[in-house]
């Protein structure tokens, strides 16, 4: 007896079963990423006043990707399209365009953002010492403004060293344009557009420090949130490129034998990578606009 | 021309040979270790399950030692184990608080993770659940082998961790943060190789691999029932394994995002579970800090109330199905053991913190989940009760099976009913982390879930094996079991209203509470006649181990429906070939089709047509597969 | 306060010494009661039917079963008396606990901080205020990291382990933890709460019988967990006021004498393994500890 259903549709169902299978890894995969959501939420509420970033990502180039996901995941439905017509060639164009898609998302991702972050410096003042640094920080101006005050300051780590050397005992920071005037109202509010560190170069004591680390996952629960979400969310884009590859090169034969076989394969994989960019479209504003 | 005589017309020809020319493609390879059958998975599933709780239960039987005789080293194993994990673990043959941690961890998780659910739900449903809707296999077969394995190598990263320097997770099963956390991390603190990050990788492997069953069990209930064979003609035991499937499918993710984080924390040296201003020996912890300790708990009962009922509703189809065939009568009331089935389900996800009751909860929080964990005992009363009905007008044969699956009543009762003074938050205050807890779900997994295993190995050997498991050592197998089992955990009862606290190294020995005498003894001596029981318990398992392996070679051979059962897998040979059934079933009738009246035969097979007069028909049965 | 407490004793529930204990008591027993109902008549029945209908008394097994619907009047009864307990005695008696705080005037405040593994007590002293407390000053002699700068701090006390409280006066106790999870049980007061590192979660009692009292640590904390032992002594006034004499001549340098057997705390320093004796075993090391 062979296993009944795995191309063609059980009358009373209505669906075959890798399609069920793919619905139901799916709902799993929702809960995975609302278990991660729910802890963002969880985090944020608890962060003190001050220790939720903000507008430390480059959201253009996250406007990008997203972009080149909604894109991938069209060319996706559009390879399927044409199996179901039965144009082969095609099916290879679009599927060609959405690992290329799917590609360059990670390369952006991996190559250009996630660097630019952990090259990036951030220093927590002391309680005690705030006011020592008022002049970049500009507490009575927030204040004024009614919005919560600024306790880091972040930018370009001048002297790398500092960070392992105790004997060194302050940190020179080219600072964000934030800090060289902090009283402009134009700065209440995170840009929009990525602004690189002026040359402004101010020194922070350590014993003024209560915490210093470049932006790496330790830095704060933000960026610990962000690189688990993004990290985890890039292994599936992985994983969708690594699947569409296979259907690319090795489709032909199942495509001679059963071209429909090939068009399901390329739906359910299409039906996985939709969940992927859907993810995205909740990672993107959460920790690049919220 | 019915399916029934369709069928024998098939069965003229030898299942055996037709089996071995299935087979022929396959090398002995692919055929045992790397097979994709449901069968051979099912049963790869139960003995690697076997061998883990059976494990489990040694590491108990150790911990019950130092529970007795604190302090007093540990004949025999207690050089053996400083032998082997050194001066850690045993230190002059005594036991060592972070060893007993461990085995309390590992106990807990490998008894779930490694012990029960392969068994219950894998095992049983890999094997039992395609024969009896009828399908030739299971939707995925490839995925159901990596299913398998990934379980294989997150078992095997489990006992890797006792060999770790610093020993095995010892945090609990629950793992709690920030203890979990800070865990093992002093100097020498490897970033990989130390007890609690295994413990967190093994998880992952264990997740994955329920995961890809539990798609596999849906995909297959939906897809691949025979014809005929309707929702509301699945047997019991199919809903029990279609819910349990769901809760896996839904429960685990949140906890496997949690695990992903805890790794995060220990691996990268995030802080998602450590709050500011932690003070480790005296000295500030450097991290960034504004993590949530309570986040972990959230995330780990969101599994972990669902994943009990993973433990026992696998129990109770078992339980169904060789009580309906026992009593030689119907289940009482199908359809709402069906019903009560699925709203368990659903509750299940909605009552996981009445596991915090301590951690400050405000009125309306803990009155919500107060009232869930009320309203979902109920579905439970209500499976119960209809059990116990079943029982009502049967002609009952206490064969073996019908022993434990007896014997699960009761001993599942105890279990649910002390659930219900935890379950108020008020009485939790006093009973909070006593044995009264460690009592009142042990008799739930213990004689209640384990039972109904031993039921379903003795119920379903046959149609595995083609022979039966010997009776009378099944019996010498049962009464101690069931005497023991009672033994062990009676007693803690009372060692918990003595306020007596789970995961004492000391047994209790260092507390004026548990020098108070209930019953004659002082809640401290109980552990010495509880660990007794345990002991003897572990000799009560020997019969079972030799049974069962003697019965595999030597057992008596049976038909291939020697129970005279009305569901689909008895209707195929024993043991069944490759693609299960000689020719594809058609079900005409419900699961449980006993001593209808008026018919020549106390039972009626799903396979067997509604004809106007049934006296006429062919008994598909005797002749099958011969 | 009279106490219907029959099943309780039986299974060798310990005399209650707070105030509302009682009530705990009571919705333990009646829930006991239910329970015990239910399972004896279930068990009755069970066994009725296994002798009534084993196969040699009642060799033709009925077809129908029962026909009556007695169970759903059973199920009913069932869900009448769990609502009884739930809306009659649970919700209410939880609500007095979280809610009805007594008024801080005339109650006694105090603090409590586990760690690994014993319970430090904090008082305000004769002023009534607690001092203001920073991590960053913990040391041993100072382990609640009391601030030196802060007037009210002046007069506070410390107690290792042992606290002392005059019979009949509200108690209020704010518990918290430095480390890790911690639970400060009193069995005999029938009140417990979880000590949360970085929560500081009050609870409060009223002790009615003098006498002394352990304290639990209800939630696994390490090795030393099974050690982890507190005592609360409820004096007579008198007795109170004199403890309170001795702590303030103590006050400065907190040394209280230690609880028994308290092991040296564990990881991240990891200790030498088996530096903790098992009870009973001849002593090897001091585990004294502090
Ligand atoms: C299979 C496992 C299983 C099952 C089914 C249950 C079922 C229930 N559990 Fe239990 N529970 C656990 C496993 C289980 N539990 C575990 C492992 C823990 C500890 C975790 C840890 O901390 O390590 C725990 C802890 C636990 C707690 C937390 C205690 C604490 O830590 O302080 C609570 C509190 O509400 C609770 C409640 C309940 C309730 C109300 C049910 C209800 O669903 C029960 C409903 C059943 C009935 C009401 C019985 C009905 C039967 C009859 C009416 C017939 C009677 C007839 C006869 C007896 C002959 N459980
Ligand atoms: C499924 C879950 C499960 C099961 C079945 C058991 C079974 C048993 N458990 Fe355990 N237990 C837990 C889950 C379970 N436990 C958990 C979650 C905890 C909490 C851990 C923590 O604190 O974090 C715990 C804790 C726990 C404690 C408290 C320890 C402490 O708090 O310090 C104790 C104390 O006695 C105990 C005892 C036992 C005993 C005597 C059994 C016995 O009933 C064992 C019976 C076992 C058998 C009878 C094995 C039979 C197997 C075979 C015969 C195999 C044959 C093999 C082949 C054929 C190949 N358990
Ligand atoms: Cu502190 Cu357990
Ligand atoms: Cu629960």
């Amino acid at each position: 007896m062979e296993i009944p259903y795995t191309v063609t549709a059980r009358p009373d169902t209505g669906l075959w079963n890798a399609k069920v299978g793919i619905w139901l890894f799916l709902a799993s995969e929702v809960m995975l990423f609302g278990g991660l959501f729910s802890a963002y939420i969880f985090l944020r509420l608890d962060a003190e006043p001050g220790y939720w970033p903000h507008g430390l990502l480059n959201v253009p180039v996250g406007t990008f990707n997203t972009a080149i996901l909604i894109l991938s995941s069209v060319t996706v439905v559009l390879a399927w399209a044409a199996l179901k017509m039965r144009r082969y060639a095609r099916y290879k164009l679009y599927m060609a365009a959405t690992i290329f898609c799917g590609i360059l998302f990670l390369v952006v991702k991996l190559g250009y953002e996630w660097p630019q972050k952990y090259d990036h410096f951030g220093a927590y003042i002391k309680t005690s010492s705030l006011e020592k640094y008022e002049k970049y920080l500009g507490n009575k101006h927030l204040l004024a403004e009614g919005l919560p005050p600024r306790v880091e300051i972040t930018g370009h780590l001048h002297n790398e060293e500092a960070l392992k050397d105790p004997k060194i005992k302050e940190y020179e920071v080219a600072l964000d344009k934030v800090y060289t005037d902090p009283d402009d109202p134009k700065m209440d509010r995170p840009h929009f557009l990525y602004v690189p560190p002026t040359d402004q170069i101010a020194t922070i004591a350590k014993e003024d420090v209560e915490r210093a680390t470049m932006f790496l996952p330790t830095h704060s629960t933000y960026f610990a949130t962000y690189f688990t979400i993004t990290g985890l969310h890039g292994l599936h884009v992985l994983g969708g490129v690594v699947v569409f590859t296979y259907l690319f090169f090795f489709g032909g034969k199942t495509y001679r034998q059963n071209p429909e076989h090939l068009a399901n394969r390329v739906e359910v994989a299409g039906l996985f990578w939709h969940f992927v960019d859907l993810v995205w479209i909740f990672v993107f504003p959460l920790f690049y606009l919220l | 021309m019915d399916a029934s005589s369709s069928i024998s017309a098939h069965a003229a020809h030898d299942p055996h040979t037709h089996a071995d020319h299935d087979h022929h493609e396959l090398g002995w390879w692919r055929r045992y270790i790397f097979s994709t059958d449901h069968k051979v998975i099912g049963l790869q599933y139960l003995l690697t399950g076997l061998c883990f709780l059976f494990f489990g239960f040694c590491l108990m039987m150790v911990m019950r030692w130092q529970l007795a005789f604190p302090g007093k080293p540990l004949p025999f194993l207690g050089n053996l184990i400083q032998n082997v994990l050194g001066p850690g673990a045993m230190n002059n043959g005594v036991m060592t608080p972070e060893f007993y941690n461990s085995l309390g961890a590992m106990h807990g998780t490998i008894m779930i993770f490694l012990g029960i659910v392969p068994i219950a739900f894998a095992a049983f449903g890999n094997f039992v659940v395609p024969l009896q809707i009828g399908a030739p296999d299971m939707t995925f077969p490839k995925v159901n082998m990596a299913s398998y394995w990934a379980f294989f190598v997150g078992g095997t990263i489990m006992l890797v961790s006792f060999f770790v320097p610093g020993g095995a997770a010892k945090g609990g099963w629950t793992s709690y943060t920030p203890l979990s956390d800070i865990a093992d991390k002093g100097p020498t603190y490897d970033i990989i190789f130390n007890g609690q990050t295994l413990w967190l990788i093994a998880f992952i492997c264990l997740i994955t691999s329920s995961l890809l069953g539990a798609v596999n069990f849906i995909a297959t209930i939906i897809q691949l029932r025979a014809k005929g064979m309707t929702w509301m003609r699945l047997p019991f035991f199919v809903w029990a394994q279609f819910v349990t499937a769901f809760l896996l499918l839904l429960a685990f993710p949140p906890l496997e995002s949690a695990i992903v984080m805890q790794l995060m924390d220990r691996i990268a040296g995030t802080s998602f579970f450590l709050p500011s201003g932690l003070v480790v020996n005296g000295a500030a912890v450097s991290i960034s800090g504004g993590g949530s300790p309570l986040l972990w708990q959230h995330l780990f009962w969101f599994l972990g109330h669902p994943e009990v009922y993973v433990l026992i509703l696998p129990g109770m189809g078992i339980v169904a199905e060789i009580l309906a065939n026992n009593t030689r009568k119907p289940l009482w009331g199908y359809k709402s053991l069906v019903l009560a089935a699925l709203v368990l389900g659903f509750l299940s996800f909605i009552v996981w913190a009445h596991h915090m009751w301590l951690t400050g909860m405000g009125t309306v929080v803990s009155a919500f989940f107060q009232t869930t964990t009320m309203i979902i005992s109920i579905p439970s009363v209500i499976i119960l009760s209809a059990f116990f009905i079943s029982l009502w007008g049967g002609s009952i044969r206490f064969t073996v099976p019908m022993l434990f699956a007896t014997a699960f009543l009761p001993m599942f009762g105890i279990g649910g009913l002390t659930g219900i003074p935890l379950a108020f938050n008020s009485a939790d205050l006093y009973l909070h982390d006593t044995y009264y807890v460690i009592a009142h779900f042990h008799y739930i997994v213990a004689p209640g879930t384990i039972f109904a295993v031993f039921a379903g190995i003795y119920y379903w050997f046959p149609k595995a094996t083609g022979r039966k498991m010997n009776d009378f050592w099944g019996k010498v197998h049962f009464w101690p079991s069931l005497i023991c089992m009672n033994a062990i955990f009676l007693p803690m009862f009372l060692q918990g209203m003595l306020g007596m606290h789970r995961r004492w190294y000391d047994g209790g020995q260092g507390w004026t509470l548990s020098s108070e005498k209930v019953w004659g003894l002082s809640g401290f001596h109980w552990n010495t006649p509880i660990s007794i029981a345990a002991w003897v318990m572990g000799l009560a398992q020997i019969p079972f181990i030799i049974n069962f392996f003697w019965s595999m070679r030597y057992g008596e051979k049976v038909d291939d429906n020697p129970w005279q059962a009305t569901t689909l897998e008895w209707t195929a040979p024993s043991p069944p070939p490759h693609g299960n059934f000689l020719a594809t079933p058609v079900v005409y009738r419900g699961p449980y089709e006993y001593s209808l009246p008026g018919r020549a035969k106390d039972y009626t097979m799903q396979i067997e047509p509604v004809q106007p007069n049934e006296r006429s028909m062919p008994e598909p049965t005797m002749s099958l597969g011969h | 306060m009279t106490s219907v407490a029959l099943i309780n004793e039986f299974l060798g529930m310990p005399p209650n010494a707070s105030q509302h204990g009682y009530q705990i008591d009571h919705i333990i027993e009646f829930s006991h009661w239910f329970m015990g109902a239910l399972f004896l008549g279930w068990s009755a029945f069970f066994l009725f039917v296994l002798w009534r209908f084993r196969k040699g008394r009642n060799p033709v097994a009925s077809h129908e079963g029962v026909t009556s619907g007695i169970s759903t009047h059973l199920e009913f009864a069932v869900v009448l008396i769990e609502a009884v307990l739930l809306i009659g005695f649970a919700i209410p008696l939880w609500a007095k606990r979280v809610n009805a705080f007594p008024p801080d005037k005339d109650a006694i405040h105090v603090g409590v901080e586990g760690q690994q593994f014993n319970w430090t007590f904090h008082l305000p002293g004769p002023d009534g205020v607690f001092g203001r407390r920073d991590v960053h000053l913990v040391t041993n002699s100072n382990p609640l990291g009391l601030d030196p700068t802060d007037p009210a701090g002046r007069d506070d006390l410390t107690s290792l382990g042992e606290l002392h409280i005059p019979i009949d006066r509200d108690v209020i106790i704010d518990v918290t933890s430095r480390d890790v999870i911690h639970s400060f049980d009193i069995p005999a007061m029938r009140i417990a709460q979880d000590a949360i590192p970085g929560q500081t979660i009050p609870m409060w009692f009223k002790p009615v019988k003098t006498g002394s009292y352990e304290i639990v640590c209800a939630q696994l904390c390490g090795l030393g967990h099974y050690s982890m032992k507190g005592t609360l002594v409820v004096d007579t006034p008198t007795d109170y006021q004199a403890w309170l004499k001795e702590r303030q001549e103590l006050s400065g340098n907190q040394t209280a004498p230690p609880p028994l057997r308290r092991p040296p705390s564990e990881p991240p320093v990891g200790p030498t393994p088996g530096t903790v004796p098992p009870p009973g075993a001849p002593k090897t090391a001091n585990p004294g500890g502090g």
